[in-house]
């Protein structure tokens, strides 16, 4: 009999539960939405971010202090290097998959002479990896280089690629100097050996690259006889904000108590996934690029706030909306709801009747709002970070909880209503 | 015994005295009529009786429970054991069909039972009209619904405030043949009403004025003794 009232119940007055149904579902899906892309936004702020730099850079020991007062383009002849051979080790580390991209770096002061020119000029070049294909240790492919590290430059003519052996980029600004312009030849020299190369694009890079030669890292080590060597490695990593124990074990790991040196080890503190590098690199430091890897969680965690507020506003206000729809339509039920406490129904099942049917329709209106919500997670996804938001299972339960506290709040005015009527007074109309 | 005890029953609203210290006592098996001009009172005291308001002073016996000082779930228990309403409007659920308003009543007093109130249905007339919803139904059919509705529990008090006001003669006719065969069973009736000739039908009629007993007239003892007196209500 109970479902009987209150699916007959139902059948009547549809357009007003449709539109509770709608208010709900309209809060709901701005909540998915929004949920959605918040729990996934991680990553994408993090692959916007990354393009102001790598947050880690790990040298070779020794060098590290010594590069950090002269600058970076002393002649590597005396020099420790780091092996490019171990490199693809940096994806194996416990955070492997927070390591969103590297790049190895060697660089020398070559002589350059564009082909036809009368002099030499002395110019920095950097051999590095441009879309590198790695096989790792475990058995997976995997992909680094300067062609996502360095996503926003802007190439005129094209990218070099790893296996040439006689193509070069050429910096905007050197170009300028020289009178290089795309498909050049240029002569590398360094220490008598000697390359011709062919200039396959200008790089405007905003940064200092826009003076230097960049090659592949192959065609440096072969030209400065450095086979296999890599002067530093920048790394991209997704991180988790420091906090006082990330603090704590960047001073000093082996100060932490046992569990503590656990957490650290297992949270994805750009301080752990240092250490963790050093630990698969021999003979290496990485360190933290602090300002970039602070503000990227920083950033991160602002835009996660907002959109905490956007979502608890919108459901506040659906908890409003849907307050004053239902309190109408149970005012427009009072002569049946008196009529059942005549009969001698108690205000419980009264209350438990209404908010039966007030929870199936809100339900309704939940599932349809989650629909549509990501639906338009997909959308933001797309024009905000041009990218697909992943599916996130963990929002199901949270907007469950969501849907169903709003609606009893919403709820509170009416049940109070509910109460409060009399039978006597419904009943002869007063 | 009595079924109903009113002694010293009184119900303000603010300065407006509805009823002022009214004692009555009603028998198992009695009908009584109440009668008195619009405002006396008449649907107040129903109200108190049938356990939907609580008077302002004074104590209500109904059926050995002192329902004055109830609370709203002591009432509302009160209300499904012992009490069948029948209303002047007719009160049916307008989304539920004739059969399912007469379920409620048994929904709410304990377990709903569809052959029974498909049965109660036949007794008043409407066997055939079970389905139909409320709107479907003519005015007279409907109080016959209120009317199967409200005895469907077997009620020891039946209360009817103005049950023919809204009807024509011939529906009017059929209810008090239901209230006739009702008395004939044994059930208490209280039936308000503005028509004298409904009200001769009780054993006992009161009549109220600005919320006091001014009259009671009791109907068996001028039939018993036709001679002794003219009753104002005469008898049919
Ligand atoms: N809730 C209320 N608030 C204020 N006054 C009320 C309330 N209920 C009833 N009254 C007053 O109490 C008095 C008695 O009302 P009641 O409804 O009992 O009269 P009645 O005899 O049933 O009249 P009628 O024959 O018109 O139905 C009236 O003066 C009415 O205005
Ligand atoms: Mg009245």
């Amino acid at each position: 009999m109970f479902w009987r009232m209150v699916t007959r119940a139902l059948l009547r007055q549809r357009s007003k539960r449709l539109l509770i149904a709608l208010t709900v579902a309209l809060g709901v899906s701005l909540s998915t939405a929004i949920l959605s892309v918040m729990l996934d936004v991680g990553d994408k702020v993090n692959a916007e971010l990354k393009t102001y730099g790598a947050n880690i850079v790990i040298r070779p020991k020794g060098v590290a202090a010594v590069d950090d007062l002269y600058g970076q383009l002393e002649t590597p002849a005396a020099q420790a290097m780091l092996a490019e051979a171990d490199l693809g080790k940096i994806k194996t580390i416990f955070w492997a998959f927070n390591i969103t991209d590297f790049a190895p770096f060697l660089e020398a002061k070559v002589s350059l002479r564009p082909e036809g020119a009368a002099e030499a000029v002395p110019v920095p070049a950097v051999g590095t990896w441009i879309a590198k294909e790695l096989a790792l240790p475990t058995g997976e492919d995997a992909i680094a280089g300067m062609r996502s590290m360095r996503s926003w430059w802007d190439v005129q003519g094209a990218w070099i690629a790893d296996t040439d052996a006689d193509t070069v980029m050429v910096g905007k600004t050197l170009a300028a100097e020289q009178g290089i312009s795309v498909g050049d030849r240029v002569n590398l020299t360094y220490s008598g050996r000697s390359i011709n190369a062919r200039v396959a694009g200008i790089v405007d890079s905003g940064g200092a690259e826009d003076g230097q030669v960049i090659v592949p890292l192959t065609m440096l080590q072969r030209l400065i006889d450095k086979p296999g060597a890599v002067g530093r490695v920048e790394v991209s990593a997704l991180t988790t904000p420091d906090n006082e124990l990330a603090r704590r074990a960047a001073k000093d790991p082996s100060s932490l108590s046992a569990q503590d040196w656990e957490t650290w080890y297992c949270t994805a503190y750009v301080s752990a996934i240092s250490y963790q590098i050093e630990e698969v690199i021999e003979g290496s430091v990485a360190k933290p690029v602090r300002q970039v890897a602070e503000s990227e969680g920083l950033i991160l965690e602002k835009t996660q706030l907002l959109m905490l507020l956007i979502t608890a506003l919108s459901l506040i206000g659906t908890a409003l909306g849907i307050a004053n729809l239902i309190t109408a339509s149970v005012m427009e039920r009072a002569p049946e709801v008196g009529l059942m406490k005549a009969l001698g129904a108690t205000d419980r099942s009264v209350v438990g009747l209404v908010l039966t049917e007030i929870v199936l329709v809100g339900s309704l209106g939940g599932v349809l709002g989650y629909l549509a919500g990501l639906g338009l997670a997909q959308i933001i996804g797309a024009s905000v970070f041009g990218s697909t938001i992943a599916f996130t299972p963990i929002v199901i339960p949270i907007v469950s909880v969501l849907v169903l506290g709003v609606i009893l709040i919403g709820s509170i005015p009416s049940i109070r209503l509910l109460l409060s009527l009399r039978p006597a007074e419904v009943l002869h109309g007063r | 015994m009595n079924l109903l005890e009113l002694r010293g029953v009184t119900k303000s609203y603010g300065d407006v005295h509805a009823l002022r210290d009214v004692d009555l006592c009603v028998e198992p098996g009695e009908w009584l009529s109440i009668v008195g001009p619009s405002g006396s009172g008449k649907s107040t005291m129903m109200n108190i009786v049938g356990c939907m308001d609580s008077p302002t002073a004074g104590s209500v016996v109904l059926d050995g429970v002192d329902i004055a000082s109830m609370n709203a779930s002591g009432l509302a228990h009160a209300r499904r054991n012992t009490i069948g309403l029948i209303f002047q409007k007719f009160h049916l659920v307008a989304h539920l069909s004739a059969v399912e308003n007469v379920m409620v009543a048994q929904y709410y007093h304990s377990m709903p039972d569809q052959a029974e109130a498909l049965a109660a249905l036949a007794r008043v007339g409407l066997g055939e009209r079970a389905s139909h919803l409320p709107s479907q139904l003519s005015g007279g059919e409907q109080q016959r619904v209120c009317i199967a509705r409200a005895l469907i529990n077997y009620p020891k008090l039946v209360l009817a405030d103005e049950p023919t006001g809204n009807l024509d003669e011939a529906n009017e006719l059929l209810v008090l043949d239901f209230f006739r065969q009702l008395h004939a069973d044994g059930t208490t009736l209280i039936v308000v009403t503005h028509d004298p000739e409904v009200a001769a039908l009780g054993d006992r009629q009161i009549v109220l004025n600005h919320g006091r007993i001014v009259r009671q007239i009791d109907n068996r003892a001028n039939a018993r003794v036709p001679v002794a007196l003219t009753p104002p209500g005469g008898l049919s």
